[in-house]
């Protein structure tokens, strides 16, 4: 993979001109065409398609069991890795189709990182669980990986509560920084993309409103996609959102429109439904 | 650090690379099992084909070097001294589970669970000198020669007591404690639910432990050569010495040649054979639980 | 009325009964191991010294020490484990990293694998005679016996090391290839590292079961009990080092008594240190999940 190392002064001076940068310019980041989703056979998800804006936050929201994870571990190929999970339909990624067999998956995860639901830190230092993804990406010069490391954690707001801690384990931290901590693990290989998986859920209320806030402020410089079960914060956080719905056990799209018309004026039966509490 | 592990990274890089050399690996721990088949078959190959498989159970005796390879007496005494082992060591070892999980306060249970740990990492060489040297010139004072079905069958008996101890209280601690709390509810007293309740619903992983200390039993070998007298013969009362099929094969091997040396491989062979239907017995038993 | 009081006494009766057989089976049980080991105690340290650690045996074991027979015992032991090591990591990561559960690889290498755990010992002497001594021409040596044992081990430390990969969390595997790691780099800085204590358990298991061996070694690696030279010379191992002097040698109970508590010695160390490990592997899994 290519390896542009942006210093840390840059990033910051990126940083204070986030207000201006904020306008979303609805560029396509990547394109899901009819992705149908199989388990050992049986079709858990069918004929999705879904196009995600760069720089915006995408929510995926609906009712347990709808297919919302898979077709997340779908965009950056994730579903590789479930025994008997087959995709099939296209998504475009920088004019490519990711599932092309000949994609290199390893970049191809690096440029879409992904969060999981629960805190996942390996059990390596902080720093380590930082450096190990670099070093094995082929940053060999220690001290752009350290600058790397520093403008992850500082993105993610730990780097002034783990500077003097970096060589403790990173299971040692509370919930919430272990979470802030994948994120930045995520972030140090620079992605453009960021799948996210229920990142709050596991988290209590005030970490969840802390990394809640980290995501709105990535939306700056990377393109956000995130399955919540949290309808608030779908509102609070998403520019738009994408409605799945289940229909004789197979998931399937309902609607992908802006926050604003789902919330306040939305069409749909099941969407109108769901949004009010009375289905899902 | 980092540069002698770039010299290998290549290895790890790359998946595909990596997994072939691990295939590999899995492919030679695989194919040991086949190798090791195939030598046994290989080396008892002549005295299969020429005198074939049947000679060795008719045959009137053990005279290798007389063209008689007679295996039944030794066949007859490594069965006869297992099974007297299992029966000794089974009501002991259950009797030791039931102690373990039922009876002992929790600490003393402990202790004694590493005793019995203890005791089975105690090597058959050293079983093998006390009974010599202790238990041989016991029996020996009331039957002489001492050596005997009864020693081999007693040492034996405390080696596989440890296997069936830790099985049946393995076996124990998996009954639902539901059962128990029935159990009490319904008023029973401590030794109907042990006896009616716990043993039965555990009966199958027990058994599997027995059967595979039996396996042990049947495949053990320095003890019983050192205490049982080695005597080739049908041994008809406790005090008689005799030989087991695996002593035959490490007093002999070092001397025998030709149909001699074939002939014992002929034994290893048969001697697996039992111990693998056995194993497989067990594992059928306890449905692919309980691992040798 | 009458009739329940007497029932409930005859359960009583019973519940005695039964405790009676528990109590004593326990207490046979107690008593023989106490015996046991009092005598190895008793009649091994009358033996026992530093010279006898340090010194050759002479007049055919009866008197002198051990040393060249310890040497022999880790060169033996070093080689099975040098060579069974790798391999047995390697295969472990194989089946629990690169196929599938209940996939017909896996299947039909873990049945292998407990079948050759099954196999007596006296039969992998069989085959270590007939293959590594003969067929590979190299005699009784120290390299045949340690190449024997290394088979014979090589089970115990697939199934520890992939017990030990089985419990690392999957969510570090999915982690990992998030970050779009390779399977080797998951394995090399996280799943094995994490089923390290396993390995080590597994290992030390291994060795334990090595040192007692007897039968698998008689006709492998030999007994001459001159110190080794070469990995090629024949060398004795401690327990055949025990056989011998109980069965060949008369007068030589003495010195094998005080050589079987060396190696009792030896095993309940081994031992310990196994199952240490396997407990704070135990309890760092609790911590860490």
């Amino acid at each position: 993979m290519k390896l542009e190392f942006v210093s840390y002064d840059e990033c910051k001076r990126a940083d204070s001109n986030i207000r201006q940068l904020a306008q979303p310019t609805h560029e396509v980041a990547l394109a899901a065409k009819g992705i149908t989703i199989t388990y050992s056979g049986a079709r858990a998800l069918r004929d999705v398609t879904l196009s995600i804006a760069r720089n915006e936050i995408t929510a995926l929201i609906g009712p347990s069991g709808c297919g919302k994870t898979s077709f997340l571990s779908s965009l950056n190929r994730m579903t590789d890795l479930i025994p008997g999970c087959k995709v099939t339909g296209h998504v475009y990624h920088d004019g490519i189709n990711i599932h092309e067999p000949k994609t290199d998956v390893q970049e191809l995860r690096c440029h879409i990182g992904m969060i999981f639901q629960k805190p996942n830190p390996f059990p390596l230092s902080i720093r380590r669980n930082l450096e190990m993804p670099l070093k094995e990406h082929g940053l060999t010069n220690a001290a752009q990986r350290y600058e790397r490391i520093e403008h992850a954690l500082t993105e993610v707001g730990l780097w002034s509560e783990v500077k003097d801690r970096l060589d403790q384990p990173a299971l040692a931290l509370s919930g919430g920084q272990q979470q802030r901590l994948c994120i930045a693990r995520a972030l140090a290989l620079e992605p453009s993309i960021l799948l996210m998986d229920e990142p709050c859920s596991a988290l209590d209320p005030i970490s969840s409103a802390v990394v809640e806030d980290l995501i709105i402020r990535l939306r700056e410089k990377y393109t956000v996609v995130v399955v919540t079960h949290n309808l608030g914060q779908a509102k609070r956080i998403a520019d738009s959102v994408a409605l799945f719905w289940f229909q004789d056990g197979c998931g399937y799209l309902v609607e992908h429109t802006p926050t604003d018309a789902i919330f306040n004026a939305a069409q749909n039966a099941i969407t109108k439904a769901y949004i009010s509490g009375a289905r899902g | 650090m980092i540069s002698s592990k770039s010299s290998f990274s290549f290895l790890w890089r790359n998946d595909k690379i990596l997994g072939r050399v691990l295939w590999a690996s899995a492919c030679l721990s695989t194919a040991l099992l086949i190798l090791i088949a195939m030598f046994l078959v290989k080396e008892s190959w002549p005295v299969l084909t020429s005198i074939g498989i049947t000679r060795f159970i008719t045959d009137a005796g053990w005279y290798p070097l007389e063209k008689l390879f007679g295996l039944a007496p030794m066949l007859g005494a490594t069965v006869i001294v297992s099974t007297l082992a299992v029966l000794i060591a089974a009501p002991l070892g259950i009797a030791s589970a039931i102690f373990c999980s039922f009876i002992a306060p929790r600490r003393i249970a402990q202790a004694y669970r590493s005793l019995i740990a203890l005791l089975a990492g105690i090597p058959s060489v050293a079983y093998g000198l006390w009974g010599l040297t202790v238990l041989v010139p016991l029996i020996g004072q009331f039957q002489p020669p001492g050596a005997s079905l009864l020693a081999a069958s007693l040492i034996l008996s405390l080696m596989i007591l440890p296997t069936i101890a830790l099985t049946t209280d393995a076996a124990i601690s998996t009954v639902p404690k539901s059962y128990l709390q029935g159990a009490t509810a319904l008023g029973l007293t401590r030794e109907a639910t042990i006896i009616k309740v716990i043993l039965p619903a555990a009966r199958a992983s027990i058994g599997a432990g027995i059967l595979l200390a039996a396996a042990r039993a049947l495949g053990e070998t320095m003890a019983v050569l050192m205490v049982a007298g080695n005597v080739v013969q049908f041994p008809t009362s406790l005090f008689d010495p005799m030989r087991t099929l695996t002593a035959n094969m490490a007093l002999e091997m070092a001397y025998a040649t030709g149909d001699h040396r074939a002939s014992l491989f002929v034994s290893g062979l048969m001697l697996t054979a039992i111990v693998m239907a056995l194993a497989t017995l067990a594992w059928r038993l306890s449905g692919g639980r309980v691992h040798g | 009325m009458a009739e329940m009081a007497i029932t409930r006494k005859n359960n009583s009766a019973r519940d005695l009964g039964l405790m009676l057989v528990v109590w004593s089976a326990t207490a046979i049980i107690i008593a023989a191991f106490t015996w046991i080991i009092g005598d190895f105690i008793i009649h091994g340290f009358e033996r026992l010294s530093w010279s006898f650690l340090t010194t050759s045996p002479s007049n055919a074991g009866r008197s002198g020490g051990i040393a060249p027979i310890l040497v022999s015992t880790l060169l033996i032991l070093l080689i099975a484990i040098t060579v069974a090591l790798p391999i047995g990591v390697a295969t472990a990561a194989f089946l629990s990293e690169f196929t599938r559960v209940g996939g017909r690889v896996r299947q039909i290498t873990t049945l292998s694998l407990d079948i050759l755990a099954g196999v007596p010992s006296i039969v992998f002497g069989l085959f270590g005679n007939a293959f590594f001594c003969i067929w590979l021409g190299l005699g009784f040596s120290i390299l045949s016996g340690g190449l024997t044992l290394a088979c014979m081990v090589l089970p115990i430390l697939i199934r520890t090391t992939q017990a030990g990969l089985s419990s690392v969390p999957d969510e570090w595997r999915r982690g990992a290839s998030a970050l779009g790691l390779s399977r080797g780099a998951a394995l090399t800085h996280i799943l094995l590292p994490a089923a390290t204590p396993a390995i080590a358990a597994g290992l030390m298991l291994g060795i334990g079961r090595a040192a007692a061996e007897t039968a698998a070694l008689i006709f492998t690696s030999g007994y001459v009990d001159r110190m080794p030279s070469s990995l090629d010379d024949s060398g004795r191992a401690l327990a055949v080092h025990i056989y011998d002097l109980t069965m060949n040698v008369a007068g030589g109970d003495a010195n094998a008594y005080a050589s079987a508590l060396v190696l009792i010695s030896l095993l309940i160390l081994i031992n310990s240190v196994a199952v240490t490990l396997t407990n704070r592997y135990g309890s760092q899994r609790i911590t860490a999940s």
